[in-house]
């Protein structure tokens, strides 16, 4: 057994000794209690083990049969981003002190996670504008179901309603969730590029326990939170606004447009987009709500001394204690995508944060309007942030064929969701040059021109 | 160092940044004509000012005083705080892993795409399962995705409105009950016998035609294999309930059996306890759920498939519970279990399961004489010890915990599981050294003697770590969440 691999230390002495000093000659008679119906008579049947260097080749060439966006060019968006990360991210969250540790049940070993936690929530309160946020979700689509059931127990009401600008794969766990805890999920329609306000008046009343909006929507466009708040407040129901982070460093924070709760994901904020996960869900709440956030929260306190110190809190809402009755089943969450984005606003900083937002709009209003002056309509008539929609002459498919061809990666095909054929929408990130927009939109019209001769 | 004691708040200056965005090479655009005013931020978000030498510094003075796996020994039950392997992390750093799109054409993310088909191959061998999703962020979130999909199957049979029971041994982790209220059931809780398994009698009085499933982990929460599985899966079969394996003790006994070969019919796994993916402070995980084969209509979608060599998404299953979580799961998660596996193979993971069950009887039989041991027999690959004697001294388990931390120990878990007074859940993993458990072993025994001979100094404790005994009922009571400068540090 002993030594073949390098993560398990026993020797063959070792063996010796432990299985001597519990009086048995073998492993398996600390197997014993298996029945023998249910004992394996083969070793699994995955592959054999590989050693580190080859395996590290093996995963190389996986890797490599990817198209990543250091090789292409991405104007992909649609909730995951390609934005700058600055070196420290990696830097500080590669530390193992940070990404070996679990959850800091012992406050004591565990300071400096807890106040990195800390931090964040501070800083997430500070671009939402709200009082109290928890240290994390899986994701920001999986927060917004926790945020319409946290609407659900507290109003005791039925149902809630969600504009169809919320992104869909949020509106479909949505749907999941709901249906799992038995309520009901009406959609609002889209008027153009945001909510459909008339739509949205007949469909709220007094059974919505929460009104959901995406703050900048699906399709890039920044919804008036303004209107949306009085629509839900004069039925009484709960404003969940779903906002992207980065846009909020030059938006008005929902909070002091009168949402109850914000939640979305960080992963603009100094993550990697990584496949689509791991990011991080996060989940801010005005003080009312305090105690129904759902998973962890890090409070402030002093120790023996009276020296400040940190400490989760608020526990006996949790499952571990709670179990049936808790706030939410949250255990693991995602901490350390979290503590990533703590870095990245640090990093930006107050400016830099908003610098970079403004960067994003520069772009994308640079492109849209490029496009336009090329004939392609663009069809967002409130004002975006970092992605509009523009019709095209081709199918999206076709053109994203041509566009991978020129070392591009293109937009998201609007036609499943919304029905909108030959519409792409279209992120440009403070990461895409002006050549790189150029060159582009030079294949889009390219494509008009192959057709036209 | 470990005096540091500022917040990234109070070592902010205006004017820092530790940040270096390029200057536009486009045209300005003025937000006051852009958006209406209502909608433009008026006060900036107080976000920090610093530079990256100070924001280095800062988060190094963090890490210094934070504990993980890397740091020493971890013994933290039910959390399989094992070491995190070094070329998983290389690996998922990959740009070809970490710089790719969800939404990217299937043509340009094959290699991912093959990744997650082998991974859900491995882990549907490993657990016994037809089928499986990686989708689930965590081991909760799987077990409320296990019992969505048992709430679909039941209504598929028209037996949605009457099977709405799960029932949940006492011994259960808090999740179970949790996630079972929160899929819409009824939660009846099954006591556990004095030889610390389910109470096949209390069982079969609480079943019956309401009974949607049962949840267990096994070996259960107190170290014990289950060893009347087969009479307890016939009892919920008997009746027409199914079967739900909380996968995270599967640490125990990968390679030796599976939960599919126990019976179970839905089984999460916890990729980031098993599996070696570390657990960043909390998180992120990865659940994936496996599911035998007349379940496999109800997984969310999409799911991964491979047709002619290529690999694809297919979302056109009309039976399935949907999404649960965006986009593929917690990619990143997964690739770093996939590289493990492949470091182990068949043998490493059925050595990995020996050891740390060998380790674990081991660790136990030292303790046993000091504490009081929950339950006689030999215990998988955790144990479960009561601190009751010295709770009769006056020194209460999580005491005994924190004078741990003095030694450069994490602590154990500490009450849980519930049905155990005083409990200290111990796990020490395959990855440990014997000389690392005696050494364990003789700081704990040294902690029994002090409770006897000087328990101020347990009832204090901890002495050496950065802040001394942190005042969690103040946190509580005057709820401090977010930086106010008018509180002194
Ligand atoms: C027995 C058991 N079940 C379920 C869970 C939940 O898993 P996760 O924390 O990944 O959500 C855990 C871990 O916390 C556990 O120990």
């Amino acid at each position: 057994m002993a030594n073949d691999f390098r993560y398990l230390p026993d020797t063959d002495q070792d063996q010796k000794d432990m299985l001597a000093a519990l009086n048995i000659s073998s492993v398996d008679a600390l197997f014993a209690d298996l029945p023998n119906e249910i004992r394996l008579q083969e070793p699994l049947a995955i592959p054999a083990a590989v050693p580190e260097s080859i395996l590290m080749k093996k995963m190389r060439e996986l890797a490599n049969k990817n198209k990543d966006a250091n090789r292409y060019s991405l104007f992909l968006g649609a909730g995951t981003y390609d934005h700058y990360i600055p070196s420290v991210v990696d830097h500080v969250i590669s530390r193992s002190e940070f990404y070996t540790a679990y959850t800091p049940y012992q406050a004591e070993a565990s300071q400096g996670e807890l106040q990195a936690i800390f931090e964040f929530q501070t800083m997430i309160c500070e671009l939402t504008g709200m009082d109290a946020a928890n240290s994390s979700l899986y994701d920001g689509f999986t927060a917004i179901g926790e945020a319409a059931t946290l609407a659900i127990r507290s109003t005791k009401r039925s149902k809630v309603v969600v504009s169809k600008g919320v992104h869909p794969q949020g509106r479909e766990v949505l749907t999941t969730v709901s249906a799992g805890f038995g309520y009901a999920v009406d959609e609002i329609k889209q008027d153009g590029d945001t909510t459909d306000l008339q739509d949205l008046i007949e469909k709220v009343d007094q059974q919505t326990a929460a009104v959901i909006v995406q703050y900048p929507n699906f399709f890039g466009s920044v919804e008036d939170l303004a209107e949306i708040k009085a629509i839900a407040e004069a039925q009484k129901a709960l404003f969940i606004v779903v906002a992207n982070p980065l846009a909020l460093a030059l938006l008005e924070s929902p909070g002091n447009l009168g949402a109850d709760i914000v939640v979305g994901d960080t992963q603009p904020l100094g993550l990697a987009m990584s496949f689509g996960g791991p990011h991080c869900g996060y989940f801010a709440v005005k003080k009312k709500y305090v105690r129904k956030l759902p998973g962890r929260i890090v409070g402030q306190t002093v120790d023996k001394d009276g020296k400040r110190g940190f400490v989760l809190t608020l526990q006996t809402r949790e499952q571990h204690i709670k179990r049936e009755k808790a706030t939410s089943n949250m255990s693991s969450n995602q901490a350390l995508n979290a503590l990533a984005s703590a870095v990245f606003m640090s990093a930006l900083g107050k400016e830099g944060i908003r610098q970079m937002a403004q960067l994003n709009i520069e772009k994308a209003d640079y492109m849209a309007r490029l496009l336009e002056e090329k004939g392609f309509s663009v069809n967002n008539q409130a004002p975006f942030f970092n992605e509009f929609v523009v019709e095209l002459p081709f199918s999206v498919r076709q053109t994203n064929e041509k566009l991978l061809e020129n070392r591009f990666i293109g937009g998201y095909d609007l036609e499943k969701e919304y029905g909108l054929r030959n519409h792409m929408l279209l992120a440009v990130t403070e990461q895409r040059t002006k050549e790189e927009i150029e060159a582009f939109v030079g294949v889009l019209e390219g494509m008009i021109n192959d057709r036209l001769q | 160092m470990t005096d540091y004691n500022d917040l990234i708040f109070e070592i902010s200056r205006p004017g820092r940044i530790a940040a270096d965005l390029p200057k536009s090479d486009v045209a300005f655009v003025d937000l006051a004509r852009k958006f209406p005013n209502h909608l433009i931020r008026k006060t900036a978000a107080e976000l920090p000012e610093v530079s990256e030498p100070q924001l280095m510094r800062h988060y190094t003075a963090l890490s210094n005083k934070n504990f993980g796996v890397d740091n020493g020994f971890y013994p933290l039950g039910s959390c399989t705080m094992k070491y995190n392997p070094k070329i998983n992390e290389d690996v998922a750093r990959l740009p070809g892993f970490a710089n790719i799109h969800p939404f990217q054409p299937a043509q340009t993310v094959q290699g991912a795409f093959e990744l997650m088909y082998e991974l859900q191959e491995d882990l549907k061998t490993i657990s016994g399962m037809d089928a499986l999703t990686l989708q689930p962020a965590a081991g909760a979130q799987g077990e409320w995705t296990g019992l969505i999909m048992m709430k679909a199957y039941h209504q598929a049979n028209g037996e949605g409105t009457t099977r709405t029971k799960i029932l949940v041994p006492d011994s259960a982790h808090g999740t179970n009950p949790s996630s079972a209220f929160i899929a819409g059931f009824d939660v009846v809780e099954i006591p556990s016998t004095k030889d610390g398994t389910v109470d096949l009698e209390e069982l079969k009085k609480q079943v019956g035609s309401d009974t949607a499933g049962l949840m267990l982990t096994n070996p259960n929460t107190l170290g014990l294999f289950e060893k009347e599985i087969l009479a307890m899966s016939e009892i919920i079969h008997g009746v027409g309930g199914l079967l739900y394996y909380d996968g995270a003790n599967l640490n125990a006994i990968m390679g030796k059996t599976t939960p599919g070969a126990m019976g179970f019919d839905i089984v999460h796994l916890n990729l980031h306890k098993s599996f070696s993916t570390p657990h960043g402070g909390g998180g992120p995980g990865s659940g994936p759920v496996g599911v035998k084969s007349f379940l496999a209509p109800y997984l969310p979608i999409p799911q991964i498939e491979k047709q002619e060599g290529r690999f694809m998404l297919n979302a056109n299953y009309p039976l399935s519970i949907g999404r649960v979580k965006g986009y593929y799961g917690n990619f990143g998660v997964n690739v770093r279990a996939y590289t493990y596996i492949r470091t182990m193979g068949p043998d490493g993971l059925r050595q990995v399961s020996e050891s740390a069950v060998l380790h674990a009887n081991y660790l136990r039989d030292r303790l046993a004489p000091y504490f009081t041991v929950s339950h006689a027999q030999f215990c998988k690959h955790e144990f479960v010890l009561s601190g009751i004697k010295q709770k009769k001294l006056g020194v209460p388990t999580k005491d005994m915990a924190k004078r741990l931390l003095d030694f450069g120990y994490y602590a154990p878990t500490v009450y849980f599981p519930l049905i155990v007074e005083e409990a200290m859940m111990i796990e020490p993993t395959e990855t440990e050294t014997k000389e690392t458990l005696d050494a364990f072993a003789d700081t704990l025994i040294q902690i029994a003697k002090e409770v006897e001979e000087t328990p101020e100094l347990v009832l204090e404790a901890p002495h050496h770590t950065p802040v001394k005994r942190i005042d969690e009922v103040q946190a509580a009571r005057k709820l401090v969440l977010v930086y106010d400068k008018s509180i002194e540090k």
